[in-house]
């Protein structure tokens, strides 16, 4: 398993400062390996939702006062002048803290992203609808009312329709910024266990919402303080073994 | 206790003339809708026993000698109001989204004192400019006989209309939270497909409002709409009527009540318009806040 890894994002040296002086990121330099799900951790304000909006470039909207460093997704450089951002953030989905379904109907929530890369054949989206939701494990819940609102599920599966509506864009990363901090264990339960599967396909960031979470599923895991990445490694050493005494101290629960 | 029991009292008195207070209020607004159209009734009725039905559903207005047909005064309304709405509305609504979704933050801090004070100028002042600078306009630009014609109107109607328009669907638009705007771009969509099919949907209810208000403020408008459609009684049947002289009916009951015997025929004829303009307005605001209501119900479902 160890022996071929191939690294699919490589962060080298970043930095970023927000015009208004808040969160930022201080030289940060990460490696993230392909069919593995790494977990970002760390108390509120570490910078772990901005490297996320940092790797498909959502941070372009916000003002960003100085960035420097370089992220590469299969050794390219995404922030280079020639780089296609909707094909980017087509490559990396994200799924987001809170559940937002746009304001449509739930088959209409999965179709729009195939829809906006220009695929108009029915049988082929009814085709990736079905597989989306099957991907993220509510398939049988919403099969007979897909023509319902995207708000007229509960919040677990409005959040799993979210993350079906990024499958559906078969992307090769998926980036999750607390993803299941709103929900009922059940559906966090369910949410976990179709990310065992997703990572045979994808390559998974997430920003888990505890430590217990972090350590059920991170393969490898970064923890960050005050937008430095203090400590890195295989998940069961990290949560286990910390090197560094300050992981440690947040791993055992002495502040966080 | 004492003081506890008094303080209740107090409280309990106070909650009883502010609620009846707020109640007689509500009925006052109520009794004078009721009132004014009961005056109206009163005052313009007497004109169907007075005048003949075909009459007044001739194509001739001309009250001195005693022709009352209003359709050339409805179908003037129309016209005019008609064509404001096809420009202001489409106009209104992209400004909107330029305002609110497009342009910079500073360009956006200027534009937008900018149209509320354009949505204060009076309506005397933007009749004036049609008629000083616009009407010369139209008659080179469409080579007609006169400069004063119904497109004149519309398009003086039309920038009344456009500040309501504008402010506010650019409020809707601006309410839309962030959020549905960062999960469309991160499924892959441009900025534009964002505003288009994300952006302006969510604030649809909020848009239909806007054009509502807008072309309210055009139907009833008067003293802009008198001084620039030259004011002529004719039946507005093909499409160069448009530049043509036209003759609404808020002018006509404007321009001719003050010279008008009081209690006569001709007076009762003029208060038979105003019921006319009062349906009308009635059925376009009934549509409009049925359509209003249908598009919230709709969006409540997709949004609860």
């Amino acid at each position: 398993m160890l022996m071929n890894r191939t690294p699919k994002i490589v962060i080298e040296n970043l930095s970023l400062r927000y015009s208004d002086g808040t969160e930022s990121l201080n030289g940060i330099s990460l490696t993230i390996y392909a069919h593995e799900i790494m977990a970002l951790f760390g108390p509120a304000g570490g910078g772990k939702s901005t490297l996320l909006r940092v790797l498909n470039r959502l941070n372009d909207l916000v003002e960003v006062k100085k960035m420097t460093g370089r992220v590469l997704l299969d050794g390219q450089d995404i922030y280079a002048p020639d780089v296609n951002v909707i094909e980017l953030r087509r490559r990396m989905g994200i799924v987001f803290a809170q559940p937002l379904p746009l304001p449509l109907s739930i088959r209409a929530n999965i179709e729009y992203g195939p829809r906006l890369a220009g695929i108009r054949d029915s049988s082929q989206l009814s085709h990736i609808v079905e597989s989306s939701l099957r991907a993220a494990a509510m398939w049988d819940e919403v099969k007979d009312r897909l023509d319902e609102s995207g708000f007229a599920i509960s919040g677990g599966q409005q959040q799993r329709l979210c993350l079906a509506r990024v499958l559906a864009l078969e992307p090769e990363v998926i980036l999750m910024d607390e993803p299941m901090s709103g929900l009922d264990p059940l559906s966090t339960a369910k949410i976990e266990d179709s990310m065992q599967q997703l990572k045979q396909q994808y390559t998974i960031v997430i920003v888990p919402h505890s430590i217990q979470q972090a350590a059920r599923i991170a393969d490898h895991a970064a923890f960050f303080l005050q937008g430095k990445l203090i400590e890195e490694g295989p998940g069961k050493q990290l949560f286990t073994n910390p090197h560094d005494k300050r992981t440690e101290d947040y791993v055992t629960g002495r502040f966080g | 206790m004492s003081s506890a029991s008094l303080k209740t009292r107090r409280t309990s008195f106070v909650e009883f003339f502010a609620e009846r207070a707020i109640r007689a209020s509500g009925f006052v607004a109520i009794a004078f809708v009721v009132l004014i159209f009961l005056f109206l009734l009163l005052e313009g009725l007497p004109a169907i026993t007075e005048v003949s039905i075909s009459n007044l559903l001739s194509t001739r207005w001309y009250p001195t000698e005693s022709h009352f047909g209003l359709l050339p005064l409805i179908l003037g309304s129309v016209l005019v109001t008609l064509g404001a709405a096809i420009i202001a509305v489409p106009t209104g609504v992209l400004a909107a989204i330029f305002v609110a979704e497009v342009a910079p933050r500073w360009l956006r801090e200027i534009l937008k004192p900018m149209i509320e004070v354009v949505a204060g100028i009076p309506s005397v002042v933007l009749g004036f400019i049609g008629m000083i600078a616009l009407s010369p306009l139209v008659r080179v630009a469409f080579n007609a006989p006169t400069g004063l014609t119904a497109f004149t109107g519309a398009l003086i109607l039309a920038y009344m209309a456009l500040p309501t328009i504008i402010s506010v669907a650019e409020d809707a638009l601006d309410a839309v939270p962030r959020s549905y705007r960062d999960a469309a771009l991160a499924l892959g969509a441009t900025r534009w497909q964002t505003i288009w099919m994300v952006t302006v949907k969510a604030a649809r209810s909020g848009i239909l409002t806007a054009i509502m208000l807008g072309i309210g403020r055009a139907i009833g408008e008067t003293m802009a709409v008198m001084m620039v459609t030259g004011n002529a009684a004719r039946m507005p049947l093909s499409l160069d009527s448009l530049f043509m002289p036209a003759r609404t009916m808020t002018a006509t009951i404007a321009a001719e009540m003050g010279e008008v015997a009081q209690g006569s025929t001709h007076f009762h004829v003029l208060f038979m318009i105003g019921i006319v303009l009062f349906v009308i307005t009635f059925i376009v605001n009934f549509v409009a806040s049925i359509a209003i209501f249908r598009q919230t119900r709709r969006s409540a479902r997709l949004l609860s």
